[in-house]
């Protein structure tokens, strides 16, 4: 690459880059890039403090307003909207810092810290699903989980978005339902060798290939997953007797234990007396 | 179902299946009726407490001590009466007494519901 080529470069880089004059942010660098826009880490001057900026393609502009309406802790709150010296629409949003769920992984959580992650993007799905609207495109890249914990899902409900091929349920209209698909194969990625059947079981339901087939709603899946956590049976599998025998002395380990300990004693005693 | 009527229920069921296992000592099944009330009236006291305490403390832990703690007293002061009628049976009354004493505890916590409850260490 000669001087020329690099400086060609730089100008088409720069080129690229969102003209925010006219607005209260300074532009301070590319975050991240996807088939709707670029997202940029900028300073609201006005306020002094970070925020993300999304700079969207004009068809895309119905975004900010559809993620307004969804207020929720696990969701990225919208700060602004507007549109750019240039054209284009941008909203200003909190800048959340921490790790992507697919980077967040690296860290080797426990499963139930994978599980409380699921729970949290589950409940946000839930919420939305209630004011109508679903997301489309759940997937590790979407979901953020903050350094104390926090858990945000992020890029919602875009209509020219098709899913992504492993999180992307295999329908024709999407729904609600595809979104269940998707926090299935959400969890299914989270879940490292060897998962637990019944939480593989849990997977299996949500993803199944028949839309009437999978969890009739977020909360039936979450549930079910609170279920396993408490040690019950859960909705998505029969298990087998040894199973649930398993199950019932795991859950119940410090009573089995006193009532070996009485009969020990008991035993004991009766030894003691007659021999 | 509050607790104090669980532990009350389960602590006459436990106390009288430990009050029937008198019945593999052949010199005790003379006496088994006294013996199987008089377990029954220590359960049922030992698990009215543990009940009262489960309303007050949520605390597994908590509840197997003080359940213990309260069966292992209430079966000496039977232990105490056996005695003071000659007839010293300590070891055969408290050992099981404690351990019965530690189910109810640990029982109470598990079930029924209570009221205002502190949380304590799990």
């Amino acid at each position: 690459m000669d001087v020329s080529d690099s400086v060609l470069d730089h100008l088409r880089h720069v080129g690229a880059l969102p003209d925010l004059t006219g607005t209260r942010y300074e532009l301070e660098s590319e975050i991240g890039r996807g088939g709707m826009g670029v997202v940029y880490a900028a300073r609201d001057r006005q306020l002094d403090r970070r925020v993300a900026l999304k700079v969207l393609d004009f068809a895309l502009a119905g975004e900010a307003q559809l993620i307004a309406h969804l207020e929720h802790p696990a969701i990225v709150p919208i700060y602004e909207s507007g549109t750019l010296a240039d054209g284009r629409p941008f909203y200003a949003m909190k800048l959340v810092s921490g790790a992507r769920l697919d980077r967040y992984l690296a860290e080797q959580p426990t499963l139930a810290e994978c599980l409380r992650v699921i729970r949290r993007v589950g409940e946000a799905l839930a919420f939305a699903h209630s004011h109508g609207i679903i997301h489309r495109d759940l997937k590790p890249q979407n979901v953020m989980v903050g350094p104390f914990g926090e858990v945000y899902v992020m890029d919602w409900g875009v209509d020219a978005v098709a899913g992504t091929p492993a999180f992307r349920a295999p329908d024709d209209r999407l729904d609600q339902r595809s979104d269940i698909f998707a926090l299935g194969a959400l969890l299914q990625f989270l879940l490292y060798a060897p998962a637990p059947p019944a939480l593989r079981a849990i997977v299996a339901k949500a993803m199944s290939a028949v839309p009437a087939a999978r969890y009739p709603d977020v909360p039936a899946l979450l549930a079910d997953i609170e279920r396993f956590e408490l040690g019950l049976a859960i909705e998505a599998w029969s298990e087998p007797l040894w199973h649930k025998l398993r199950r019932f002395c795991s859950r119940n380990a410090v009573l089995l234990w006193l009532v070996v300990a009485y009969t020990l004693v008991k035993f004991l005693l009766f030894f003691l007396r007659n021999f | 179902m509050n607790k104090v009527v669980v532990g009350l229920v389960l602590g006459v069921i436990l106390g009288a299946i430990d009050g029937a296992t008198a019945w593999f000592y052949p010199e005790a099944r003379s006496m088994m009726t006294n013996i199987m009330i008089g377990s029954s009236v220590k359960g049922m006291v030992v698990g009215l407490l543990s009940g009262w305490f489960a309303r007050k403390v949520d605390s597994t832990p908590w509840g197997v001590v003080v359940g213990s703690a309260l069966g292992l007293l209430f079966a000496f002061l039977v232990a105490a009466m056996d005695a003071a009628k000659g007839r010293p049976h300590y070891l055969e009354i408290m050992l099981p007494g404690f351990v019965v004493g530690a189910i109810i505890g640990f029982l109470t916590q598990k079930m029924g519901t209570s009221g205002p409850a502190t949380k304590g260490a799990q």
